[in-house]
């Protein structure tokens, strides 16, 4: 077997994830969503990738709104958000838990629901951070029929498992467990209830093809807007300057 | 004659001057950290012991409301959220907030351009949609859910208009008829219209009137909205400006580091604001703007 980062096995769940949406956008501070989105690029050209984070040849002319009101007319396929909390329900908290202040919501309330879709990513899996419920709605994972909402969840990624967001049940199904982790482990670290099969499927680890990829065009890209993530998982080679 | 109408920009010594008209108790309207903050003005602004500012993120805050706020200039902020990007949590900020000693109206990012860009157009809200189930909702004092009514059971929420005492932002260039070159930060555009009063530094004067530019003048904040310029070489430090200089990312990490307690932040202060024999050219840019 092919020896990997587990945050290259996790952009490979990314870009399975963004399947064949045409156009995905990438807040600050989501380099593993990121480094996905452009090894997805590499099977399919033609994917609009507009990184926020992205300090020159930034994809706005319009300054920072223009992500708001592209999503606002449907033009962005696939979004992410995080959480200091997520609960059962899909609920983010962005804001504030067991007395800790975190930076607050930024876009999530908007976009959670004007984005077709919302990949959750969260590294920690946690039962602190997978809770039963919120203390407090960043963004609503669901709205009531009367609130014209154009996307929401999708999935919540973690360091341990990917989870299929069940729209008409509102809850989470556990798809498959990453390597290092078992069905046992993950429902010992999720403080929210879900459903699961009777054999929890193994997350595919990376082909040596796609590990190529990553550490060779798609570790340059992320190096020259995220460079501690990039110094963190492949080392000073991917630096802007070593090249 | 309108109070804000603006002829004439006036041209300041330095950013200190710059801080001097910025009066304690004002609403600033601030960029994130990754579009042309005035920091040599924020720094003025602890040099001149401001109080009780009101700091409004557009979206977004970074170093310069930790800044601010360790420093015990302010009295509130409404914001998105504030954050040093990979460098992690904003330390005085979060300090500020777990002992709630600073009041905090937390906002999402498009409510907050939309209440700019309700003032700009010079009515009194604007209507967006999503949000609605997010407990921002209840907390903020100036949203309200109303029905559309041009359609049955379609529920919307309105951002009032936001009205900023100050803009202050950083540009690459300032011209001698006092417009202002932003290039594609246009959420400084929005600022600066939205308003009362619009404070820019500058990297370098620009001779002649950009406006008369077809290329650059797009880039451009017209003078009409600009109170008064002050020159303020690579004032963006530690942050960027995109081609000239980069984000100093080490010395973010530097700052986040220090400023975890108090007395380090006492010590940042004491080497970066308070000593004004600037450190900057010292600290090149450690990546791309």
């Amino acid at each position: 077997m092919e020896r990997y980062h587990p945050e290259e096995l996790l952009a490979c769940v990314i870009a399975r994830l963004i399947g064949d949406a045409r156009h995905v956008a990438i807040g600050a501070a989501s380099p593993i969503p990121a480094t996905g989105a452009f090894l997805l690029k590499h099977k399919v050209p033609a994917l609009r990738i507009s990184l926020l984070a992205r300090r020159v040849g930034n994809p706005f002319t319009e300054g920072s709104r223009e992500l708001f009101d592209l999503a606002g007319q449907g033009r962005i396929d696939v979004f992410f958000l995080g959480g200091a909390q997520i609960d059962g329900a899909a609920n983010i908290n962005l804001v504030e838990a067991e007395g800790r202040r975190f930076p607050g919501s930024f876009g999530s309330a908007y976009m959670y629901f004007s984005a077709g879709k919302t990949i959750l990513f969260r590294e920690e899996h946690s039962p602190r951070v997978l809770v039963k419920k919120v203390e407090f709605v960043s963004a609503p994972g669901w709205s009531p029929p009367e609130v014209q909402r154009r996307g929401g969840p999708a999935a919540l990624l973690t360091s341990k498992a990917l989870f299929r967001w069940q729209k008409e049940e509102r809850r989470f199904l556990l798809e498959s467990v990453h390597p290092g982790s078992s069905a046992a482990d993950v429902r010992a670290n999720t403080g929210f209830a879900y459903d699961a099969p009777a054999q929890v499927p193994a997350t595919p680890v990376p082909s040596a093809a796609e590990i190529g990829l990553l550490r060779g065009p798609v570790a340059q890209v992320i190096a020259e807007n995220y460079p501690a993530f990039a110094r963190k998982v492949w080392g000073a080679a991917s630096s802007p300057q070593a090249t | 004659m309108s109070a804000l109408a603006s002829n004439t920009t006036r041209f300041l010594a330095d950013a200190d001057a710059l801080a001097r008209e910025i009066a304690d108790g004002a609403s600033i309207g601030l960029p994130p950290d990754y579009s042309l903050v005035a920091m040599d003005v924020v720094r003025a602004l602890v040099r001149r012991k401001a109080k009780d500012l009101k700091l409004i993120g557009v979206p977004q805050l970074g170093l310069c409301a930790d800044l601010l706020i360790g420093a015990g200039c302010v009295r509130e902020i409404e914001t998105s959220a504030v954050t040093l990007g990979e460098a992690g949590l904003a330390p005085r900020f979060t300090a500020a907030a777990e002992t709630k000693s600073l009041r905090i109206i937390d906002a999402t990012c498009p409510m907050v351009h939309s209440g700019l860009q309700a003032t700009e157009k010079g009515v009194p809200f604007m209507p967006m949609r999503g949000v609605l189930g997010s407990d921002l909702v209840g907390r903020h004092p100036d949203w309200k859910t109303i029905d559309n009514p041009f359609a049955e059971g379609d529920p919307l929420l309105l951002a009032k208009a936001i009205v900023p005492d100050v803009a202050l932002f950083h540009a690459r260039w300032a011209d001698e008829a006092g417009n202002v070159w932003v290039g594609r930060r246009k959420e400084l555009a929005t600022i600066a219209h939205a308003s009362k009063a619009c404070y820019v530094t500058y990297e370098e004067l620009y001779k002649g009137d950009m406006l008369e530019d077809e290329l650059l003048a797009p880039g451009c904040i017209s003078s009409v909205y600009v109170s008064a310029v002050a020159p303020a070489p690579r004032g963006a430090w530690p942050l960027g400006v995109p081609l000239v200089y980069g984000i100093d990312d080490a010395h973010l990490l530097r700052y986040a580091q220090m400023a975890k307690s108090d007395a380090g932040f006492r010590q940042y202060l004491q080497e970066f604001v308070w000593n004004a024999t600037t450190p900057k050219s010292s600290s090149p840019a450690s990546s791309r703007a």
